[in-house]
């Protein structure tokens, strides 16, 4: 790049030049241009479009454990597709699927939103206060699930001592009871994911005008009045990115519930995103797991389809 | 609403009150966490609510077993920060600037990347690996890694070039500097906050992996600490006292980057998902 190794081909070149073509420059340009997305596009292509056609593919493709040394996996039309779908399992993975992540953005999102009203008033401490809550978030979710499976241990945790001492029974098995652990990893997932409702709904708060609630306040409107009639449908655009958002992260969960169950107890909080990593990496079955993914991706792509006709019609 | 001036500070302060409540219930697990770490002898039984002594041999232990893996998600994730501002600041001038046919496309392609779950990368990507032998190696799991970060990234720093005023590229262009001197000599330096932003988050990111961890290493080469503590509770069921100990040091740089810089990560999580 210094001066002399661009001269000395520039003027070899000199008699050629002396006649600019600028349709060639114009696509040397174009080109030098391309240059700096070209890496992320290649690396994109590579990471998250490969993955998506080369799962497709899989799903009809017959792999057993044998398969890595040989490198041999026949295609067996749709044997993987229709096994799994068969398989009782996959319908109660669904359904944990649906419900954990329902159970667990309605819980997000209220308690997030609230936080957020209640931190956007001005009073001291009040953004230290609302920065530390985020440390939940920026903890490891692997790592949080393990120290919740350390706090809901039925004999031993620290909430069922607490439940006791409050005469609340206290000898709930949190994780170990089938009708009780989908509700536990559904609340552990909710703490986890009030940080971030709250911090974004609360930057959505701070873009309504204040003169708005002055007026309305003259006009003699409750509490409850402004937050429905102007917060809410002030916030619209930001509740939908939340909830969007919320829901590509937590449809595909995986750490979380492996961290607190691996799973069980008897399946109880099988979802979508474990079975496909039982299936391919425990049970090395990647063909099982792949159709499993791309009922994941499915559900994810009909739902980003929704909020792209949805911000289209609220954009006109 | 009643603001008479004589109740207006109590009540605020009551805020302040109920503030500090939230945030403790909120921090609660956290504090658990080192609560437990600090009575390893509290084994399987319950553990006191405030440590008699200052026990430190779990902290000890978890540094035996942990210390490097500890060591390798550090290297990891700073390979993962690397990988990812190298790729995506470029794209995200060239997505900003240049007025390329297909940006928009490319740029609605970053945000549907979002959309694909890990576990679906990682089930085609393992048989990737495979094959070029990037399975059990640092570079495969700082690669895969770094996808965590490169479209998050790409829309922030791009949201924000996007603002440089026109005026100071055109003037370093009049000075005869190329497309890839002004972007080293004027946006980078220009776009400081946005690149230390998408540099913390990509680093997050990456620490706190655990499926890239779990799905692309076989064997103990590449072991990060989230795999490792895993991996604890499953053999260490009585010894809670160092997997907490382990899970509060694994802790220790997401709380050191909340202190140190909570403008930036403030920034980022509002800048990286409101467009």
């Amino acid at each position: 790049m210094t001066t002399s190794s661009i001269t000395a081909p520039a003027a070899a070149r000199e008699p050629r030049t002396t006649v600019p073509d600028p349709a060639r420059q114009r696509r040397r340009r174009t080109l030098a241009r391309w240059g700096f997305v070209a890496p992320a596009v290649v690396f994109m292509l590579l990471f998250f479009g490969y993955p998506l056609v080369r799962n497709v593919v899989m799903s009809f493709q017959h792999y057993t454990p044998k398969t890595f040394f040989t490198g041999h996996a026949p295609f067996n039309g749709t044997d993987n597709w229709s096994h799994v779908f068969r398989d009782a399992l996959f319908g109660k993975a669904l359904w944990h699927t649906l419900v954990f992540t329902a159970g667990s953005l309605l819980g997000q999102f209220c308690i997030g939103l609230a936080l957020a009203v209640f931190f956007n008033r001005r009073f001291p401490l009040g953004g230290v206060l609302r920065s530390l809550i985020l440390l939940p978030w920026l903890v490891p979710m692997v790592v949080s699930g393990v120290v919740w499976r350390r706090i809901l241990d039925q004999d031993t945790g620290v909430l069922n001592s607490f439940l006791g001492t409050l005469g609340l029974g206290g000898h709930t098995p949190w994780l170990t009871s089938p009708g009780v652990a989908l509700l536990s990893v559904i609340l552990v997932n909710i703490w986890i994911g009030i940080p971030f409702n709250m911090v974004i709904l609360y930057g959505g708060l701070q873009e309504i005008p204040r003169e708005l609630y002055e007026a309305a306040s003259l006009d003699g409107a409750s509490a409850w009045r402004s937050f429905r009639s102007i917060t809410l449908p002030m916030l619209r655009p930001v509740i939908t990115v939340v909830l969007v958002l919320g829901f590509m992260s937590t449809v595909k969960i995986l750490d979380l519930i492996l961290a607190l169950t691996d799973g069980g107890p008897a399946d109880a909080t099988q979802t979508l995103g474990t079975l496909t990593y039982q299936n391919s990496f425990v049970q090395l079955d990647f063909g099982a797991g792949a159709v499993v993914g791309n009922v994941l991706i499915l559900i994810s792509a009909v739902f980003a389809v929704f909020y792209l006709r949805a911000n289209r019609t609220e954009g006109k | 609403m009643a603001s008479r001036p004589s109740t207006a500070p109590r009540r605020r302060w009551g805020s302040t009150l109920a503030g500090v409540l939230v945030l403790c219930v909120m921090l609660f697990p956290l504090y658990w966490m080192l609560n437990t770490a600090l009575q390893p002898a509290s084994g399987l039984l319950r553990v006191a609510p405030v440590p008699h002594s200052l026990d430190l041999s779990g902290f000890s232990k978890a540094i035996t077993d942990q210390g490097g893996h500890l060591l390798t998600s550090l290297v990891v994730s700073l390979g993962a920060v690397v990988i990812c501002l190298a790729i995506s600041a470029p794209a995200a001038y060239g997505l900003a600037r240049f007025g390329l046919r297909g940006s928009r496309t490319i740029v609605f392609g970053t945000l549907i990347t979002q959309m694909v779950p890990g576990i679906v990368i990682a089930n085609a990507l393992y048989n990737s690996y495979v094959d070029l032998g990037l399975v059990n190696s640092y570079f495969g799991l700082m690669l895969a890694d770094a996808s965590l970060g490169i479209p998050f990234s790409i829309v922030l720093m791009r949201s924000f070039m996007v603002s440089i005023p026109g005026e100071v590229i055109e003037a370093a262009q009049v000075d005869g500097a190329g497309p890839l001197r002004t972007f080293v000599r004027v946006v980078l330096p220009m776009s400081r906050n946005s690149l230390i932003t998408s540099g913390l988050f990509a680093f997050l990111f990456s620490w706190s992996d655990f499926m890239f961890a779990l799905t692309l290493n076989t064997t103990d080469d590449v072991k990060p600490v989230t795999l490792g503590i895993y991996q604890y509770i499953g053999a260490h069921v009585g010894d809670w006292g160092s997997v907490m100990a382990a899970s509060v040091l694994s802790a220790v740089p997401a709380a050191i980057l909340l202190v140190v810089a909570q403008k930036y990560i403030a920034a980022g999580i509002t800048g990286g998902s409101v467009k």
